[in-house]
This record gives C-alpha cells, structure tokens and sequence, in this order.
C-alpha cells in the first residue's frame, strides 16, 4: 500500500537511507541536513560529541521526531518513515535499544522477551493469545544474551548491565530488519562491555545494526565502518582510524 | 471459549474471594428472609440494603484498579460512568411508575409533569423495555469512554493531565444533569421508584435479589477484569503503565490498548451503578459530584492498588467505616478521618490492606537454577 502510494523514486539499495534530514528545536539545529546510508546487513558505528545529533537522528528513524526536511527511507526506499508513527516503524522491523535501559521492571526476564516477541500486536491477538512454541524462541534468545538462569527473576532486580542485555534480547524477540542500539556499553564494566561488543557483533552477522557510542575501545572492539557526527551533519566516515587520523575529527573531539 | 478463559484467570486468591461472594450471596439473603427478626443472624432489611450498596461500590472500585491499577490511567472521574449506569437504570424504573405517579400521567414521569412538557423527550424513548435500559447500562458509560479515550489516548494525554479532564468530564456532566431542562429530573434525580421487571422494589424479595445479583456482578467482574489482566493484553497493559514509550517502540498501540481498557472498565462502573439506583431509591447528580470519584480513588490505594481484590476489599472496608462514622457525633469529622486514614495507609501500606496478607509462593522455577525470584511480590498477577 505504502510502497504504491509513494511517488517512485530513484530506488536505493538500502536498507536504511536519511536524505537532507534537519530537524530544529527553537532556533537550535538538532540536526543539519544529515545524509546516512545503511546498507542491508551492515553493522555501523555512530560517534560524535555531546549534542551532535545522535540521539535525534535514532528519534527520526523511529517516529518519535518528525524532521522539519528531509527523507527518512526505509528497505530500498519503499518506505518513508517520516509518515508513520512509533508503532507502525516499529512493526516495520525497527527496533531500538534506549540509551538508558529500559525494561519492564514489573515482568519476568521472561515475559519481556515475551512482549517484544515478533506476534500479533493487535487487542484482539493478545487477549486471546496462548503460549505456543514460543517457549523455544525465548530460551534461545535468554541463551544469547547470556540470561537463562535468570529467567524468572523480575526484570527490576537485574544489574545495569543486565538489563542492557535484557533490552538487547527484547530487540532480539523483535526479529527487525534494523536495530538501533543507543550507547549499549554506558556505564558498564570493562568486562561487561566486551561481553557487550561480542554480542552485537554475534547479532550483526544476521542484522543490520547502527550503534551509537561514546567508547572508542569499544567502537575499535566492534571493528566496524564508523560515522562521526557533529553538529547536527556528517563530519567524517570510513574505519575507525581513517577517522581518527581525520584532523576535523581530531579537532571536535579534542576542543576548541 | 470465553467461559474456559474466565475460569481459568483466577489464582489461588481469587477463587477464596470467589467463594466467599457465593457464599455471601447466598447466605446474607436468606438470613434476611428467613431468620425470625428476635434470631441473633437475622440480618435487617436496611443492613441488607447497606451491604448491597458496598457490594455496588466494590464493583465500581474494580473498574477502577483495572484501569489505575493495570495500566497507570488516574481517572478522577469514574463517578460519571457509575452514574450514567445509574441514570440509565433510573429512567427505567421511572417508565415503569407509568400513571402511577402524582399527575397520574401515563407516559410522562413526574417531573416532567412538574416542568410541564408535553411529551416523552426522544433519548427517554425504548426504556419502558427492561433488555433496551440494560443495554444502555452497559452502552452509555461504554461510548462516552469509547470516545473520550479515543481522544484523549490518541493525543497522548497522559498523567496527571489526563486525570484532571478526567475530573473535568464529571464535573461539566454533574452541571448538565442538575439542570432542569436536560431531562433528567434536575437536582431531585430520579426516585420514588415502584417496580422493577414487575415486582416491587420495596418488597423484600426484591432486595434480597438485588442484593445477590450485586455479588454475582461482583464475581463476573472479577472475573472479566482477572482474565484481562492475566492475559497477554494484561501484560502489554502493565507495560504500559511502566514505560509505556518502551511499549510503542515495541510495535504496540498503546492508544487502543488504553481504550481498550478504559472503556471496559467504564462499562463495568456502569453495571455498578445500575445495581446501585434500585437498593438506594434514588440517582441524582450528586453522583457525578467530583469528590465522589475522588474517594473512589481512596478506597483501590487503601485496598491495594493492582489487585483487584484489594480495590473490592477497600470500597468495603471505606464505605463500612463511613456509614459507622457518619451516623452520630463523630460525622463532622469523617473526612478528617479518610484522610488520616488514606496517609497512615500510604505510609505504612504502600501495597494496601491486601498488602498485609503472608505473600504467595514465587511461581514453579523452571531451571531448577535457585534464583531468587524479584524481591517484590508481583502484585499484577
């Protein structure tokens, strides 16, 4: 329907493309005539100072901010995301981790992953819904995220870390097409932040990802193509030392 | 299917409460009927009629905890959707008065004699029929949440924002229906009622049913909202109410979910209502009085909030102490004590008066891991 309704454009192969994206609150340019490109199953990296834009652009990607101008288009541009709202993107197969993590702390590790499971979102579908078979898909997803044993504790009783995990694994269950995961590793343990790097590379071999991260030993751990934002646009992309070698770069991140 | 889900909701718990409403349906009725009034069990007519109305309130405080308790929505005006029950279930008493009234009118109630119109306001039509008025019970309380939730929910009105239009609905309803000519018997209300479905009101037998009928609606109520809550609906619900934004990215509408909910919950306070205005003879806009939904909201916290049962026990134990502390020297003083009451509760409760039942088993550990369960008892299910 969507597809059809959109006037044909020039068809992209990406997955996930953002086209002059500027978005502004009062006065303040959040972000600048971004342009990104994703391609289908690849995991990128986005850095950047304070206030750069990154947490607006994953707000744009996911419905919660509508962009003054721009393009926000999604699986070889068939989609424009700027038109619909969080839960249609997210039925789309967007799925976003949140920067400070957000689990429902009333539920089991299980009934989490539960609601995130890729079902009927619909009233109707779960009323009436009944377990079946979905047992499996949980104990596998709690075997990724390194969760099983604690499958029946509530989701409020987990450690930081855990519930970082936990928020992974519900985007897991969501099965989406593209995961946003917003600074995954904030305020973790060396140990459990590489735990952290293994896990997203480990899901990124059958996703595609876009992690945005203060951390550079973690970006480096990750090993993958990175996007330094500033200023509400892109400053730099390419490996993690081709951008670190950039001067520009050099100079927002070491002060003016 | 629905029966086999009904059955299956309630826990351990809910089925000691289920059985108690069975046997206090039961019992208190024919305690009323049948014990001589020298027995030390006979239960008197205006006990009967008392206890009725509480069972009424616990329904209505049900409605509420399914919504505050489940799915976060503070609604401050959950009085209009008990009053618009009662109002329905008023204007059928009130046709079926029909020539009996002052003005021996046929048709016309007598206030409307009183106000001297001509004829039958369109909206009174079809009440004569006890299956229309029952519908509309249900119907009424169930379209005005329908359409404000639609409203509301989809703009995003939430907390204390949504509490107060919630206030304001009551109140511009308790405006409209004290006026005269909205047809619905201005301050006086609806009352000196005769018949329902052709017996008596007054008649013993009559409120010895009323009264049981209040337990089974009870008991259906409980059951409904218990198997709402236990249902994968339930847990989305609760998601909602601790991070609902969490809720929408993970492809869910929050918006209909609360609807969904707040529009159940308002047909539910509509039943209470309807079983209320023929045990106490009369509705009138003081129902929709701010307060009242207010208090409402004192009696689910005191009971305990998200336990349904708790929200049941609280409206009893509230209105039993209201009706004690009313009557006689101590009356002036009753709001004072409420409010005592609903802070040392908070204080020293948090989780209610059900709070202070031993907490239950943590449920069957699948991996044998020796986990300890969530330190906090999960009130939801």
């Amino acid at each position: 329907m969507d597809a059809a309704m959109d006037k044909p454009r020039q068809i992209t192969q990406s997955l996930l493309y953002l086209d002059g994206v500027s978005v502004s609150f009062d006065g303040f340019k959040a972000l600048n005539n971004l342009t990104l490109d994703l391609a289908h199953g690849e995991m990128r990296a986005i850095i950047g100072p304070n206030g750069a834009g990154k947490t607006t652009m994953m707000d744009v990607i996911t419905g919660k901010t509508r962009p003054d101008t721009g393009e926000v288009l999604f699986n070889n541009g068939e989609i424009d995301l700027t038109r619909k709202d969080e839960a249609a993107i997210a039925q789309l197969g967007i799925g976003r981790k949140f920067q400070k993590p957000t689990v429902f702390e009333e539920h089991t590790v299980e009934d989490n992953i539960l609601l995130a499971l890729d079902s009927d979102r619909r009233v109707r579908g779960t009323l009436f819904w009944r377990l079946n078979g979905d047992g499996d898909r949980i104990t596998q997803i709690l075997k990724t995220i390194g969760l099983t044993a604690h499958r029946d504790r509530q989701a409020g009783s987990l450690s930081h870390g855990q519930k970082q995990w936990l928020e992974i694994g519900m985007l897991l269950a969501q099965d989406p097409k593209l995961l946003l995961v917003d600074e995954p590793v904030a305020g973790m343990t060396d140990a459990e932040s590489m735990t952290t790097a293994d896990l997203l590379r480990d899901i990124a071999k059958d996703h595609t990802v876009i992690v945005v991260e203060h951390d550079m030993e973690f970006v480096r751990r990750l090993g993958v193509k990175v996007t330094v934002l500033h200023e509400g646009s892109v400053l730099a992309e390419g490996t993690l030392d081709e951008v670190s070698a950039n001067e520009r770069v050099v100079e927002v991140y070491l002060g003016r | 299917m629905i029966t086999r889900r009904l059955l299956e909701a309630p826990d351990g718990r809910g089925w000691i409460f289920l059985g108690i409403l069975a046997a206090i349906a039961i019992i208190v009725p024919c305690l009323n009927l049948f014990a001589p009034p020298d027995s030390p069990f006979h239960v008197t007519s205006s006990t009967l009629a008392l206890w009725g109305k509480y069972l009424c309130f616990a329904l209505l405080a049900l409605s509420l905890d399914l919504v505050w308790g489940y799915c976060g929505i503070l609604s401050l005006g959950h009085g209009a959707f008990f009053a618009l029950g009662g109002y329905a279930m008023g204007m059928y008493l009130m046709r079926q008065i029909a020539g009996r009234g002052s003005y021996a009118h046929p048709i016309l109630p007598d206030f409307m004699m009183f106000l001297n119109w001509k004829e039958l306001p369109v909206y009174w039509y079809g009440f004569q029929y006890f299956p229309y008025a029952a519908l509309m019970i249900v119907l009424v309380p169930g379209a005005l949440a329908f359409v404000f939730g639609w409203f509301a929910f989809r703009s995003r009105v939430t907390g204390v924002y949504l509490s107060i239009i919630t206030q304001a609905l009551t109140f511009a309803l308790m405006l409209g229906f004290f006026r005269n000519d909205f047809g619905f018997g201005g301050n006086n209300g609806l009352t000196d009622f005769y018949d329902i479905l052709g017996f008596s009101v007054q008649a013993p037998g009559t409120r010895a049913v009323l009264f049981a009928l209040s337990a089974v609606a009870l008991a259906l109520g409980y059951l409904l909202a218990q198997m709402i809550v236990r249902s994968k609906a339930g847990k989305v619900l609760i998601a909602v109410r601790d991070a609902e934004s969490r809720t929408r990215f993970l492809g869910y509408k929050v918006e209909n979910y609360k609807t969904f909910v707040f529009t159940v919950s308002a047909c539910m306070a509509g039943v209470a209502g309807a079983l209320y205005v023929p045990q106490v003879g009369i509705i009138n806009p003081s129902e929709f009085a701010p307060a009242n939904s207010i208090e409402m909201v004192i009696w689910v916290a005191m009971g305990g909030r998200g336990t349904l049962i708790g929200a049941a026990l609280g409206a009893v134990i509230v209105n039993y102490l209201k009706s004690i502390f009313t009557i006689g020297a101590l009356a002036p003083y009753w709001l004072f004590l409420l409010g005592t009451i609903f802070v040392l509760v908070t204080i020293f409760l948090p989780k209610g008066v059900l709070g202070l039942l031993p907490k239950r088993e943590p449920r069957s550990k699948r991996n044998g891991a020796g986990v300890a369960s969530g330190a906090a008892a999960q009130p939801a299910e």
